[in-house]
């Protein structure tokens, strides 16, 4: 067999989320760029309604430019949600002053047929949230859509179907660099804002620590 | 050869790694060193390959197929298993792989007419990142990996005929003085779990201390065991290799017979191995080599320190 070149050595090994987006990046001599390809497969522009209730477009408003953290929750989950939320009210304060400055925090509901705009402002102030975490909600076949885009499903129907068993993990992203990665939501405050710090690049100030 | 499946974009030709997806990604492009479904001409002689699955997450069962007569059985001969040679040379049908296994085979293309062709299939069905369903298909319906040409002269072959060979390496006897410990991997709402515990950065949250083995009978036995609901896992322990004592109480398979280095967790099973913690102190990690798992924290770190700790469960 011919000796493989430096692209394909690099193409076999480039196995990391970040390796593959800078890959898709410094070879890139198409028309759509990479950074198309990532807003067409992942950000539905869907219109979603904020804790506030304002109307706000997923992508135009809410991701494009933006250093983000996203998870699915709803109010009344008795499983993993409370601990999730009272883990990232940590990371928020770490990573005090930037949120809402340039890093956001969504919290996305999937039972938007309960959770109304005002049912998620009572839940953000009872965790006591603060400026730059909004809580979403929408149109129910919206929402789904972007759990789906989003990958917070299970390849398990069965477990897919059963909401008080719904993903757990922490997406975050810096779309301008087209850096995506996900750490469980369960994870030490710590331990995600560190993982956030990794797509805060090349400023290195996320990690609040 | 390092196989790996991998995806690119239909409007870019651009390779694509899905930042999205937690689960495990599967190819519909079927790399060997980096090309697309390559061929090889050979010599009709005989050939020894490393083989190495490089995944990202897709689990292999690699069989020869001849396309021309799906129904003819190719047999070739089993070497070794991730690092080691095996005690003896198995004659095989295939060899199968999780990410990151290894197997050095040797395959004879002299029995083989000239101008013969054979594929290298994986018939392993695999439809999402949990893990294959174990089903075989039939010979020419799995993904063709690469093709060898047998159109090259006839040439010497001083190699040894695998079939002669009736002793490789020992197995090692298993340590006296041990510290049993169990890991339990789980998946909790999409996360994954190591006995209850997730990962933190610093690696401080899912953590033991292994003992260094220095009167040469020291060493510890592992229980892997796999109840997360369909999911497989590729476990692999770093710094040194195990010996696997049993899977479900029965003892390893043949070609899983020595010391390796990465365990093929299935669904709902218990391994038991031993190592010994040899030559160095510090610190190293055991990880799931799905890689998407591994990316997402399935993982601990083991300090290996001159005393350790006897925690049966870390």
């Amino acid at each position: 067999m011919t000796r493989i070149s430096r692209r394909a050595f690099l193409a076999t090994y480039g196995m990391a989320p970040v390796a593959g987006a800078l890959l898709a990046r410094r070879w890139s001599n198409a028309t759509v760029s990479a950074r198309e390809v990532i807003r067409e497969r992942y950000f539905p522009n869907v219109v979603l309604r904020t804790h506030e209730n304002k109307k706000v477009r997923f992508y135009d408003d809410l991701i494009k430019n933006k250093i983000v953290t996203i998870n699915f929750m709803y109010a009344h989950c008795e499983g993993v949600c409370p601990r999730i939320t009272s883990n990232l009210v940590k990371v928020q304060k770490l990573l005090v002053p930037r949120v809402g400055r340039d890093i956001f925090m969504y919290s996305i509901t999937l039972k938007p047929e309960q959770d109304t705009p005002r049912a998620l402002k009572q839940y953000a102030r009872m965790h006591g949230t603060g400026p730059g975490w909004l809580f979403l909600t929408g149109n129910p076949g919206d929402i789904e859509l972007l759990r789906r885009k989003l990958g917070f499903t299970d390849p398990d129907p069965a477990v897919d179907r059963d909401k008080g068993n719904h993903i757990g993990n922490v997406r975050y992203g810096n779309e301008a660099l087209q850096l995506w990665g996900a750490c469980p939501g369960l994870a030490t405050a710590k331990s995600i804002a560190k993982s956030i710090s990794w797509v805060d690049w090349p400023k290195g100030e996320a990690s609040g620590s | 050869m390092m196989f790996a499946d991998k995806v690119f974009d239909p409007r870019t030709g651009l390779l694509f790694f899905d930042l999205f997806n937690l689960d495990g990604i599967l190819g519909d492009k079927f790399l060997v060193n980096g090309k697309i479904q390559p061929f090889f001409q050979v010599h009709p002689r005989r050939y020894r390959f490393r083989w190495l699955n490089t995944g990202p997450s897709r689990f292999l069962e690699l069989f020869l197929t001849d396309p021309n007569n799906l129904s003819a059985h190719h047999p070739f001969w089993q070497i070794s298993h991730d690092g080691n040679l095996l005690p003896r040379p198995l004659l095989v049908e295939s060899v199968g792989m999780a990410v990151a296994e290894r197997s050095d085979v040797i395959i004879d293309f002299s029995q083989l007419p000239p101008g013969s062709s054979l594929f290298i299939e994986n018939r392993l069905e695999q439809k999402d990142g949990r893990g294959p369903t174990n089903r075989i298909l039939p010979a020419g319906q799995g993904n063709l990996l690469l093709r060898f040409d047998v159109v090259l002269p006839p040439v010497a072959d001083n190699s040894a005929d695998p079939a002669t060979i009736t002793h490789l390496l020992d197995v090692p006897a298993a340590p006296q003085n041990i510290v049993t410990r169990g890991f339990r991997f789980d998946r909790q709402n999409g996360m994954w779990a190591i006995n209850g515990r997730l990962m933190d950065d610093d690696c401080e949250t899912i953590r033991f201390r292994a003992r260094q083995n220095t009167t040469g009978n020291e060493g510890e036995i592992w229980t892997f065991v796999n109840k997360s609901g369909g999911w497989q896992h590729p476990i692999h322990p770093h710094f040194e290799e195990f010996v696997i004592l049993t899977r479900n109480g029965q003892p390893p398979p043949s070609f899983e017979v020595g010391r390796d280095d990465v365990a093929r967790l299935n669904f709902n099973e218990e391994i038991l191995l031993f190592r010994r913690h040899r030559d160095f102190l510090g610190r190293y990690p055991l990880h799931c080599h799905n890689v998407l798992h591994e990316d997402h924290a399935m993982m601990l770190r083991f300090d290996i320190e001159p005393v350790g700790d006897t925690n049966p469960t870390p």
